[in-house]
């Protein structure tokens, strides 16, 4: 299947991203920037670079892991932790969660359950690289890089160099993987 | 289904667990150290024999998952009434619980109510014979502070005869790729040492310079363990992890203990206290092996 995001749009996205990120919080003063593993990690992390090069200094940056906050467990294999490292304490600050894939909304549901555990955040935004529709719970990203209509029997498969060795957003055939 | 015992669970399997449970120290070290994975999931404490740590660690454990759980312990029950283990196991098991935590003074108790019950049971000490999750707890504790466990020289000291631990703990460090040695009195070795995955010894003091773990045991009194050596005192002079034998020891050399010590017999307490000593770690992680173990158990299948 043919890219649909190539390397380059990739990374206008991610540059476009952290200037709405600076633009809708007037700079980047108390953010914190969690990506949910695996690709939203790096992706958070090259966000903040982009930070540093309009703002002069970069949020911090961390993972949260939302395997264990899945509501279904109990229908699909142990899962593998990732492990969260939140580098401050969240309370009162922006949390900004950044993921690579917008689909059902469970993920995202998760992950606002999850980073309660690390405290009570003054607000949460949503960034992903890619929206694809298709939502099952009333979530919706703040910062998106590309809204890409997908069916419910493709698969959108996103590769980031620090984790796949290369940069690309591909859509393909379904398979049983289900995205969050 | 079920875990019952260390033997036959290949190195990639404990393995796995201890990824998991090395994710759950995170999840422990939190500001709100609790998940909801296991929410609206009951667990069944069967404990049959006194316990402090291990009951302790499977009921936090079982609370950091958003479990619940339903402890039986044999006193002020109907068990003084004379009812079987297979009558408490089927009177708890029809208030729909999805797991059992079964231990009991008989080897093979845990597989006993897995079979009546048909739920999955993890096997919290049945008798002299297994304790699975210390096994792993002791694993983990290992690997964390050397990297590995494969390669390490490992000595458990003590009453091996009477020792669940021992048995789940060699096996389980063997398959991990560690050389496991016995060092005890030849009276408190078991009868059937010779099948198993490691040295034996009476010689403690000609093996210190050599080791990377002690892992020291207690004299198992209830079982009869008091009662093949002549004194304390001797026991102690050549069986007890001492100061002066401590001081002995590789300057990386560890020292571990399943708990309860009796500090002053087997170990020093100086020595149990000191810097050396893993024992509070190894308790730590025993909270982050059982929650492994029970969502292990408990993810992949629909609640019955």
């Amino acid at each position: 299947m043919p890219e649909v995001i190539n390397a380059d749009d990739l990374g206008r996205a991610i540059r476009r991203i952290a200037h709405e990120i600076a633009e809708r919080n007037h700079g980047i003063e108390n953010l914190v920037l969690l990506g949910i593993p695996r690709r939203g990690v790096p992706l958070a992390n090259r966000i903040a670079m982009v930070l540093e090069e309009i703002e002069g200094t970069s949020p911090p940056v961390g993972a949260l892991d939302i395997s264990m906050h899945r509501d279904d467990i109990s229908s699909r294999p142990t899962p593998k932790l990732h492990g969260s490292s939140v580098p401050v304490d969240v309370t009162g600050r922006t949390v900004v969660l950044v993921d690579d894939v917008l689909y059902t909304g469970r993920t995202i549901r998760a992950a606002l359950d999850a980073v309660n555990a690390f405290g009570r955040p003054a607000a949460v935004q949503l960034a992903v690289l890619v929206d694809r529709g298709h939502r099952q719970f009333p979530i919706r990203a703040d910062f998106v890089g590309k809204n890409l209509p997908t069916s419910g029997a493709e698969q959108v498969v996103v590769d980031v160099e620090e984790v796949d060795g290369s940069d690309s957003v591909r859509v393909e055939v379904s398979s049983q993987e289900v995205q969050g | 289904m079920s875990l019952l015992t260390i033997e036959g669970l290949p190195a990639a399997e404990i393995s796995r667990l201890l990824d998991l449970a090395d994710g759950f120290v995170e999840v422990l070290d939190r500001p709100v150290p609790k998940v909801p994975a296991l929410q609206g999931r009951t667990i069944g404490m069967l404990f049959y024999e006194v316990s402090t740590r291990t009951r302790m660690s499977f009921e936090r454990a079982a609370k950091a998952l958003s479990a619940d759980t339903m402890t039986f312990s044999p006193s002020g029950s109907s068990v003084s009434k004379g009812e079987s283990l297979k009558d408490t196991a089927l009177t708890v098991g029809s208030m729909g619980p999805d797991l059992f935590v079964v231990r009991h003074a008989s080897t093979g108790a845990p597989w006993r109510v897995a079979e009546w019950t048909g739920l999955p049971v993890i096997n919290a000490g049945d008798g002299a014979h297994q304790h699975p999750t210390q096994a792993l707890l002791d694993c983990l504790t290992v690997r964390q502070h050397f990297g590995k466990v494969d390669g390490l020289r490992v000595a458990i000291v003590g009453d091996i005869r009477h020792s669940r631990v021992a048995r789940s703990t060699a096996q389980a460090m063997a398959t991990m790729g560690a050389s496991v040695r016995f060092i005890a009195p030849r009276t408190l070795l078991p009868f059937d040492v010779e099948g198993w995955p490691v040295e034996t010894t009476c010689d403690f003091d000609g093996a210190i310079d050599d080791l990377d773990v002690v892992y020291m045991l207690r004299i198992q009194q209830e079982r009869g363990g008091g009662d093949v050596f002549p004194s304390i005192g001797e026991y102690v002079n050549r069986f007890g992890l001492t100061r002066r034998r401590a001081d002995r020891l590789p300057e990386h050399t560890m020292v571990l203990h399943p708990g309860p010590m009796n500090r002053g017999v087997e170990i020093d307490p100086a020595v149990a206290d000191g810097p050396r000593s893993l024992v509070t770690k190894q308790v730590a992680n025993g909270v982050a092996v059982r929650m492994a173990v029970l969502l292990d158990q408990l993810s992949g299948s629909e609640k019955t």
